[in-house]
């Protein structure tokens, strides 16, 4: 079972009251970009095993969408972020460099 | 005029804890920027509470007004007056943007009585939020499910809670909450 704080509300959020909207960061690349910029941004998605980057949804409570950084394999989550951020804050990354030394994930580490 | 009813119309239970239907409730849903003074103060001038704070409910008698998330307020008022609040509401804010709707009638409140951690432990049976007193004070509003339906609830006193759910699953929550206090099924984990 997977337990996030909501950034907005600042309550525990049990992972049933989440909506889970995959995976974080990703840059649209509609109109005018290539076959390939859009084909990566449409399917290629990251599988780890270990630190990912996740958008989820407060669906059963304030409706806020928040970003959210957790091991895949050990559910151990890092710190949950707002929306707004395109990229992981320092704050979070310096967390999971403590915990995982020489993680990396997409162009992030 | 037709005459007015809640989706419960009024049904009671006595279990472990004694449900009851709240009967008609003034509700009203806000939208607007938190940090405006004048949004502030146009729904403190309507509303006769101070402003909630970040997961607070506030409320003094029939009145009151619950912190539903970062730019959302639910305002009780009396069902008669619901109306003459959001006429006001609206004028108050005039031009700024915001959001307020009459949503009285598409919710249903139910009214929790008994020993505070018999109430704790009848919710916690329904939902994954964290009913200890620590988590959940009196005052602190949750929005959580119950079951299978959103429901936002909060304890107004140690030995009262109010609950509120969409009315379409009125009947629902209803069930769900005599089953979970039926006589008999106390596990005293609170």
């Amino acid at each position: 079972m997977l337990i996030l704080t909501c950034p907005y509300c600042g309550v525990d959020c049990d992972e049933t009251e989440l909506g889970a909207g995959g995976e974080a960061h990703l840059k649209r690349h509609g109109p005018g970009s290539t076959d390939e910029e859009f084909e990566s941004y449409i399917f290629q998605r990251e599988n780890p095993r270990g630190v990912h980057f996740e958008r989820w949804r407060h669906a059963m409570g304030c409706g806020k969408w928040f970003h959210a950084a957790r091991d895949t394999a050990t559910l151990e989550v890092f710190g949950t972020y707002v929306a707004q951020a395109f990229e992981p804050p320092q704050e979070i990354k310096d967390k999971i460099t403590a915990k995982r030394p020489g993680w990396t994930w997409r162009d992030v580490a | 005029m037709s005459d007015v009813v809640t989706a419960l119309d009024g049904a009671t239970f006595n279990g472990t804890i004694a449900v009851e239907d709240a009967g008609l409730t003034g509700m009203i849903t806000l939208r607007g920027d938190f940090a405006s003074t004048s949004f502030q103060n146009a729904v403190t001038g309507v509303s006769g509470v101070n402003f909630p704070g970040k997961g607070e409910v506030n409320s003094v008698g029939d009145r009151g007004l619950a912190w539903m998330s970062p730019d959302e307020l639910l305002m009780i008022v009396p069902y008669d007056q619901t109306n003459a609040a959001l006429a006001e509401i609206t004028e108050n804010l005039g031009e700024e943007h915001h959001l307020a709707v009459n949503v009285s009638d598409a919710r249903a409140v139910f009214r929790l009585r008994g020993n505070g951690n018999v109430i704790r432990e009848v919710l916690a049976k329904l939902t994954p939020a964290d009913l200890r007193v620590a988590a959940l004070p009196t005052g602190r509003v949750r929005r959580t499910r119950l079951s299978q339906v959103p429901a936002a609830f909060w304890f107004s006193a140690e030995d009262e809670a109010t609950l509120i759910c969409f009315r379409s699953v009125a009947e629902y929550v209803f069930g769900l909450l005599r089953q979970s206090a039926a006589e008999g099924s106390e596990i005293g984990y609170f």
